[in-house]
Formats: C-alpha cells, sequence, structure tokens
C-alpha cells in the first residue's frame, strides 16, 4: 500500500520535472530576448512581455480569425514584433540614448501602458484563444501535452539560430563582443546605428516568436503580459543583465521551481515559490547579481 | 597609534599586498611611496575599510579595526582623501565639507558638523561662503576641498592618498606645507601616498617603500634614497633626483 | 517671505474651508482621489529623487490596504491598530528586499528590477491567497452602520475629504522635513558617488534603508487610507506593477525635485482619466491609459524634469 503511494508520486514528480524542463525552454526564450536588447544597447525593455502579448493576439487574428495557415502566420506574427521592435527602439529609445538610464527605463515602462490599453481598446479585455486543442502525449503514467513539447522544441531551435547567428556572422560577432564590453564599440568601427537597429529586430523576433508559442498554449488577454513579465525580469537579473548563459540557466531553475512548487498545491504557489527564491538568492548569492553592474 | 601586522590582500590569486606589517607613531608624519602597482593605494582601500583584508590585524588606538565598515573606520578617527578627487557636485562646497563634519563624527551635532567645516575650510584655505558652489574650483581647489571634507570629520589619523597629483611646482610645495602645518597645528597624524617624492621626502619624517605589495625598505627620507633596494626599485632618472631631495631635506633641517 | 507664507496659509484656509460650502459629492470625491493618490505619489518621490527608482511601490501600497482590511474583516481589529500594523509589515518588507539591495550595492536598472519583481510577488500572494483575500476578484472591508470612527469608515465625502487633506499636508512636511535635513544631504552624496559618501562618514546602507522604509511606510498609509476610502481594493487597483508604474510616473510628469511635483501629476492624471471617462462613458476602457501612455513616453523624452519641475526651473525659483 505504501509502496504505491510512492510510486505514483515519484511518477508525478517526474512529469513535473520534465514539465520544468519544457517551461524552461520558452523562458529561456524570452530572457534571451531582454538580455540582447540590454548586453548591446544598455535598456530594459519593461514593456517586453506586452511586445509579446501583443504578438500573441496578432498569431491569433491570422490564425484564427482570418483563417491564415500556421506556417505563414508564425513568420508573419514574428516578423510583426520585430518590426515593433524597431519601432521601439527608433521612435522611444534613440532619442533617449544619451539621458539617464532611468528615463530610458520608464519610457518603456509608458510603452507598457500604452500597449496594454492599445490591447484593451482595439481588442477588448475578453480571454481568446487559438481554439486548436492539441493531443496530449502519454508516457506510462505520465502526461505531457504536445503543446508544450512543440513550444519547448521551436524555442530550443530558435536559440540555436541565434547561436549560429551570433557564431557565424561578422555582425553576431559584434552582438558577442559588445555584450561582453561595451568599450569595444568604439575599437571595432562598428555603426552603433545599424547594430543597434538589428539587435532590436532580434529582440523583437525572440518576443514574436515567444509569442507563438505561448498562445498555443495561454489564452491571450490585454494583461498577460503581467503574469509571465515579471519572471522573465527575475531570471535576467539572477542571470545577471546581459548575461546569455547565466539567464539560460536561471530559466531553467525558475521553471522547476514553478513546475515542482505547482505539484504541491497550485500554480500560482509555485510563483510565489519562484519569487521567494529570488529574495533568498539576493541575500545568498548576490554576486550572480553583480556580474555586469558598471 | 596605528599598529599594521601581517597585512594581506589578494584578488583571487593575487597577492595586492603580501605581508605587510609597520607601526606609525602619534603626531608623524609617514611617506608611503613605491611604483605603480606596488600596493600603496592597495593598504589605503584597507585602511579606510573600503577593501576587507585578507589576512593581518590593524590595531588603531588599541582597537583591531581589520575588516570595519568604512564609515566605522571614519567614525573611529582615520579619515581618508581619494586620489582623484571625489566632490559631490550636486551639494554646495559648504555641504560638502559639513556632510563630511556631520557623518564623520557620528552624528552628533549640526552645530558642531558646521564648526568643524568652518575650520577646516579655513585651513585649507577654501572660502566659508555658504553659496559657493563645487563648480567653480580648479583641480587644486578640488585637493584642497578633498582635504577639507577629510579634516572635518575630526580624524587623528589622516591618509592623504597622491595629494599633489596634476599640481604645479608652486601649488605642491604650498600643499605639502599645508600637510605639515595640519601635523604642527592640529595634532593629526599622517600617512601620506605620493608619486611625486620630492616634495614628500621634505615634510615626512619617515618613510616606506613599497614593490609588488611588499615592504622593501623603511627609514628617515635620507637612508631610504641611499637604499641599494630603493634605487634598484626607482631606476633610472629618478635616482639622482632622489638623492638630491634627500639632501634637501636634511639641508632644510626636517625632523627624521 | 512673509507674502509667500500668508499666501500659503490663505491657500491652505480655503482648501480646509472648501467642503462647508461646496459639496457636490462626485467633485468631492475627485478631490479625495486626488489627494490620496497626491500622497501615495509624494511618498514615492521621497526616495525616487535620489535617483532610488522602485517599482515596488504597488506592493508596499497593497500591504497597507490588504493588511489593514484583513485584520478588520477576519480578526475584528480595528483599523486605528489595523493601520500602525499594516505600516510596519511594509516597513519590514522594504528593510527584507532593501537591505541587500543597499548591502551589495545593487542600484539602477538592478535595483528597479528587483523592486519590480517585489510588486509582482505582492500581486501573486494576494492572488493566490484568494481564500483570504478575494484573490483578482478583490476584497471589501465589514462595512459598520453609519460612520463610525473606530472603524475609520465615514459615509459623508466631506469628512474623508478632510482627512485626505490632512494626510496629504503630512505628506508634504514630511517631504520638506527630509528636504532640510541632513540625511538630504548624506542621500544626494550617496547618488552621486556611494565610496565616497563612505569615505566621509555616511553608512550608506543604513541611511538607504532608512529613506526607503519611510518611503514604504507612507505609500502603505496611502493604501490603507485608500481601502479605507473606496471600501473596496483589489489587486490591480492596490498592488502589482501597473500600479507601481502609475506611482513613478505620475510622480516623474509632475516633477519629482519639487515638493508639489507629485501633487501636480495626480490632478493631471486623475483630472484625465476623469475626464476620459465621462468623455467617452464606457467606450473609455483602455483609452485613459492609452492617451496616459503616450503622454508619458512624450513627458520622458521632452520634459525630464516634469512640469512643475520644468517651469520652475524656467522661472528660476527651483531650489
Amino acid at each position: 500500500m505504501n509502496f504505491a503511494i510512492f510510486e505514483v508520486f515519484d511518477v508525478y514528480l517526474l512529469e513535473a520535472v520534465v514539465n520544468g524542463i519544457l517551461l524552461g525552454g520558452v523562458l529561456a526564450l524570452m530572457a534571451l530576448g531582454l538580455n540582447l536588447i540590454f548586453g548591446v544597447i544598455d535598456v530594459v525593455w519593461i514593456c517586453y512581455a506586452e511586445l509579446i502579448m501583443i504578438g500573441m493576439y496578432g498569431l491569433y487574428y491570422a490564425y484564427a480569425v482570418f483563417g491564415l495557415p500556421m506556417w505563414l502566420a508564425a513568420p508573419m506574427c514574428i516578423a510583426l514584433v520585430a518590426v515593433l521592435g524597431l519601432l521601439l527602439h527608433y521612435i522611444v529609445i534613440r532619442p533617449l540614448l544619451d539621458a539617464a538610464p532611468i528615463n530610458q527605463l520608464l519610457a518603456t515602462g509608458g510603452v507598457l501602458f500604452f500597449l496594454q490599453s492599445f490591447a484593451t481598446v482595439a481588442f477588448g479585455i475578453d480571454f481568446r484563444n487559438l481554439g486548436i486543442r492539441l493531443p496530449v502525449l502519454a508516457i506510462g503514467d505520465m502526461h505531457f501535452s504536445y503543446a508544450r513539447l512543440l513550444a519547448f522544441l521551436a524555442a530550443v531551435a530558435g536559440m540555436v539560430t541565434i547561436y549560429l547567428f551570433m557564431t557565424r556572422t561578422y555582425i553576431g560577432t559584434a552582438i558577442r563582443a559588445i555584450a561582453q564590453d561595451r568599450q569595444i564599440m568604439v575599437l571595432m568601427g562598428v555603426d552603433s546605428r545599424r547594430l543597434y537597429l538589428v539587435t532590436s529586430a532580434l529582440g523583437g523576433a525572440l518576443a514574436g516568436l515567444a509569442a507563438c508559442l505561448l498562445v498555443l498554449q495561454y489564452d491571450v488577454h490585454p494583461f498577460v503580459g503581467l503574469s509571465f513579465g515579471p519572471i522573465t525580469f527575475m531570471i535576467v537579473v539572477l542571470g545577471g543583465l546581459g548575461n546569455f548563459i547565466g539567464g539560460f540557466v536561471a530559466s531553467f531553475v525558475f521553471a522547476e521551481i514553478i513546475s515542482l512548487g505547482g505539484l504541491y498545491s497550485d500554480l500560482e504557489w509555485g510563483y510565489v515559490l519562484a519569487f521567494a527564491f529570488f529574495i533568498l538568492m539576493m541575500f545568498a548569492r548576490p554576486q550572480g547579481l553583480l556580474t555586469r553592474r558598471s | 597609534m596605528l599598529l599594521v601586522k601581517g597585512l594581506v590582500k589578494r584578488f583571487g590569486g593575487f597577492a595586492a599586498v603580501n605581508n605587510v606589517s609597520f607601526e606609525v607613531a602619534r603626531g608623524e608624519i609617514l611617506g608611503l611611496i613605491g611604483p605603480n602597482g606596488s600596493g600603496k593605494s592597495t593598504i589605503f582601500n584597507v585602511l579606510s575599510g573600503t577593501y576587507r583584508p585578507t589576512a593581518g590585524s590593524i590595531v588603531f588606538d588599541g582597537h583591531e579595526i581589520a575588516g570595519l565598515a568604512p564609515h566605522q573606520i571614519i567614525n573611529r578617527g582615520i579619515g581618508r582623501t581619494f586620489q582623484i578627487p571625489r566632490p559631490f557636485r550636486r551639494l554646495s562646497l559648504f555641504d560638502n565639507v559639513a556632510l563630511a563634519g556631520y557623518y564623520g563624527q557620528g552624528r552628533h551635532s549640526r552645530a558642531k558638523a558646521q564648526a568643524s567645516a568652518e575650520r577646516a575650510l579655513a585651513v585649507v584655505g577654501l572660502p566659508i561662503d555658504p553659496k559657493a558652489k563645487v563648480g567653480g574650483l580648479g583641480a587644486a581647489g578640488l585637493k584642497k576641498l578633498e582635504l577639507a571634507k577629510a579634516l572635518a570629520t575630526e580624524p587623528k589619523l589622516l591618509l592623504a592618498d597622491e595629494s599633489l597629483g596634476g599640481l604645479d611646482e608652486h601649488e605642491m610645495s604650498r600643499a605639502a606645507e599645508m600637510l605639515r602645518r595640519i601635523r604642527d597645528e592640529m595634532g593629526i597624524t599622517i600617512i601620506w601616498v605620493e608619486h611625486i617624492m620630492g616634495v614628500l621626502m621634505r615634510v615626512v619624517d619617515r618613510v616606506i617603500v613599497l614593490d609588488h605589495g611588499e615592504k622593501i625598505a623603511e627609514g628617515s627620507p635620507g637612508a631610504v634614497a641611499n637604499n641599494p633596494k630603493v634605487i634598484e626599485v626607482y631606476l633610472g632618472t629618478e635616482v639622482p633626483a632622489l638623492h638630491k631631495l634627500a639632501a634637501a631635506s636634511h639641508a632644510e633641517g626636517a625632523p627624521s | 517671505m512673509t507674502a509667500r507664507k500668508l499666501i500659503i496659509a490663505a491657500i491652505g484656509l480655503a482648501l480646509v474651508a472648501l467642503p462647508f460650502v461646496y459639496r457636490q459629492p462626485y467633485h468631492l470625491h475627485v478631490l479625495v482621489l486626488i489627494l490620496i493618490w497626491s500622497f501615495a505619489y509624494t511618498s514615492w518621490s521621497v526616495m525616487g529623487r535620489f535617483g532610488l527608482v522602485s517599482l515596488g511601490h504597488g506592493g508596499f501600497m497593497g500591504v497597507g490596504a490588504y493588511v489593514t482590511a484583513l485584520l478588520w474583516n477576519h480578526l475584528g481589529v480595528s483599523p486605528w491598530i489595523g493601520i500602525p500594523l499594516a505600516l510596519l509589515a511594509a516597513g519590514l518588507l522594504a528593510i527584507v528586499v532593501g537591505y541587500p539591495c543597499f548591502r551589495f550595492r545593487i542600484i539602477g536598472h538592478y535595483f528597479a528590477l528587483v523592486t519590480l519583481a517585489l510588486s509582482g510577488i505582492v500581486l501573486q500572494v494576494i492572488t493566490a491567497t484568494r481564500d483570504f483575500t478575494g484573490g483578482s476578484l478583490g476584497y471589501t472591508p465589514e462595512r459598520t452602520k453609519g460612520s463610525v470612527l473606530a472603524a475609520v469608515q465615514f459615509v459623508d465625502k466631506e469628512t474623508w475629504y478632510l482627512i485626505a487633506l490632512l494626510v496629504w499636508a503630512l505628506g508634504l512636511l514630511v517631504w520638506y522635513r527630509v528636504d532640510g535635513s541632513m540625511l538630504r544631504h548624506a542621500m544626494e552624496a550617496i547618488s552621486e558617488d556611494e565610496d565616497a559618501a563612505a569615505a566621509a562618514g555616511i553608512n550608506v546602507t543604513a541611511e538607504k534603508l532608512k529613506i526607503t522604509v519611510l518611503s514604504a511606510m507612507m505609500t502603505a498609509f496611502a493604501g490603507a487610507l485608500y481601502g479605507q476610502y473606496q471600501m473596496f481594493i483589489s489587486p490591480d487597483t492596490v498592488s502589482g506593477i501597473s500600479v507601481s508604474l502609475q506611482m513613478v510616473f505620475a510622480a516623474v510628469v509632475g516633477g519629482i525635485y519639487v515638493a508639489l511635483g507629485p501633487t501636480v501629476g495626480a490632478v493631471i492624471t486623475i483630472l484625465l482619466a476623469e475626464a476620459l471617462r465621462i468623455g467617452f462613458g464606457t467606450a473609455a476602457v483602455g483609452w485613459d491609459n492609452l492617451i496616459y501612455g503616450v503622454l508619458l513616453v512624450c513627458f520622458i523624452v521632452l520634459l525630464p524634469q516634469g512640469i512643475l519641475g520644468s517651469l520652475l526651473a524656467r522661472s528660476g525659483t527651483a531650489k
């Protein structure tokens, strides 16, 4: 009798661990986008999660309302958010490049308000979803949703693409070098304007990809950004702003905490646990937070 | 008054200060010299609490102070200046000094802080004008302000970090004179780190020479200038200058 | 100088006398909201003006509102005791988050993001403990019959107006007290150069904590007051990132380096929201924030000192 209980317990545990890994993939994708922007341009897009929200609506409209096929709708959605990233940089960040960092932060916060209310006005406050229910994959006693699996694989593919871009192209190499040491920019004779635009578009594209993957699993509404925005910020802070590897590791740590925490109560408590962990880590390992402090 | 024993400060594997011991007597001006990267500034930062020592003890007035926070060390009576002046540009000149007077003395009273600030400004020769701004000061003025901030904390021991860099000949000797006056008239013991050795040798009672984080010589300016180890460290053009200045300092009858 | 004092006294008298001569309930309601939010924004700028940009003040406001209401509903503790306890809780929370930040020199972007996470935590905890707090649906303190002083519940707007006016004036008083204190000098020094400040004998961590705890407790007070006045609180209105950002923005729009800046910010933002709400009716949902967001971006790009700050700087009377 006791034995049986343990067995069930272990299966759930394993399921939660695997689900954590699947969640970690998407979180890592979002963290990568934010880190890229911070590493190169030295600004934090507070409205990052809201860009994703717009992307989610984009895919919803393209696929569920206008009936475009997914292979067309998804790239369109990624392109849409990439353009938004460009516009954000062009209209808001560029005039503020020499301003106090806090003003840049607040300006993107203003964009957060704008995007939220824009979505409210344009799309209403109803919860919407794509209306596709992907099957559930059963392995033994464990159940995984295809949507999550797909999201994980696409996130990994996206990150591999970025990795190849960063290592195989000249501009990618420049981005990596600058993320490590901003002083280099002048020495390398890089055209910073062009580099910033490329980076902003890239950060936007990553947000667009994340949007496609999230809308497969979750309903979209104007305030959906608030539910995963904070966790993304905690991940990049804990990993070290601008530190790609750190952000990647922190994504999976957080995802496991959320997933395992959710196992013993509900998912919200998983989030609360993750927040508590974040505060704890600030006491225990502030170095992790300090890697890129100027 | 200050007893430093076996002081070690490592950054990663690199020992910036390696097993340095020395003593400072009350009322003395001690010179701390050495080439770039010899560990002078690191010792200063450890003494003032900016860095925590890896090993060793620092006893000030009979109390161990190694590892205390900067503000605690200042409240015990050790003031410091920075090599590059670091004024608070958003505060007025007077408020800069009064701030140090207030917090540097353990936040007792604003009246006392203002009195200390006025005295400190008078000693360094800056205007005691509540409207004066930091913005109008030149290199020499900023150095003076730096010194005034340290003095306003009413220190028993003053750590002066390369106070004369960026000044011309005339300003330099006046500043050196000022340090001597601070010792003579206010009874403040001074440790003086300096690149420009000429003036230093004329004013200090005793010199410690550092190289690669270790103490290689200690003694009167004259003796140190003739020390072969020191000559080896300060190879080249500086050596004759060192001799000349050591001789000059004796001729002037500086205490040794 | 005396002329100035006379003008201030006259304005003060007029503000106090207002509800005795003018009682239009809706207008008084808007005024009460403006006063409470002005106080909240002033609370934020008490620390924000020193470059300590907290995006966690929504969290402190939520603690103030919810602790007070929870103690009243579940344990029957009067707000007269509940509010001080709520302030204490907010102060403790400020220490728990602030201490590691200040001790380990987490500044600028990092500080903003860490405090942003704090907003998220408080929101998430309120939602997760929905059995007690009502979750995202909101929470209502149990009503007494009529106005009861012991329960800090009043039916008439006039009383609330006077309470809010008093608290707002207290907020300004705190602002001026900090402005004239050595703490302000210390904080200015710290915001410029922490090492040099420490070398002047300032305990950087302790001074930053002081101002943060002060600001957090004031903000919690604003939250408690808001809850008592509206008799309804929800995570969206008193906690979370949106509220934090709203506070920062209103303060920035008005100007954080002048005492009345946050008040001007509150007047502008609340009047704007109300005007849009009336102008558009139910269709206004979202429009107010849309225009708000655009204005904020414009303000930050064009007038970084805020409206009042820029006006004063132009007329040469800025402090």
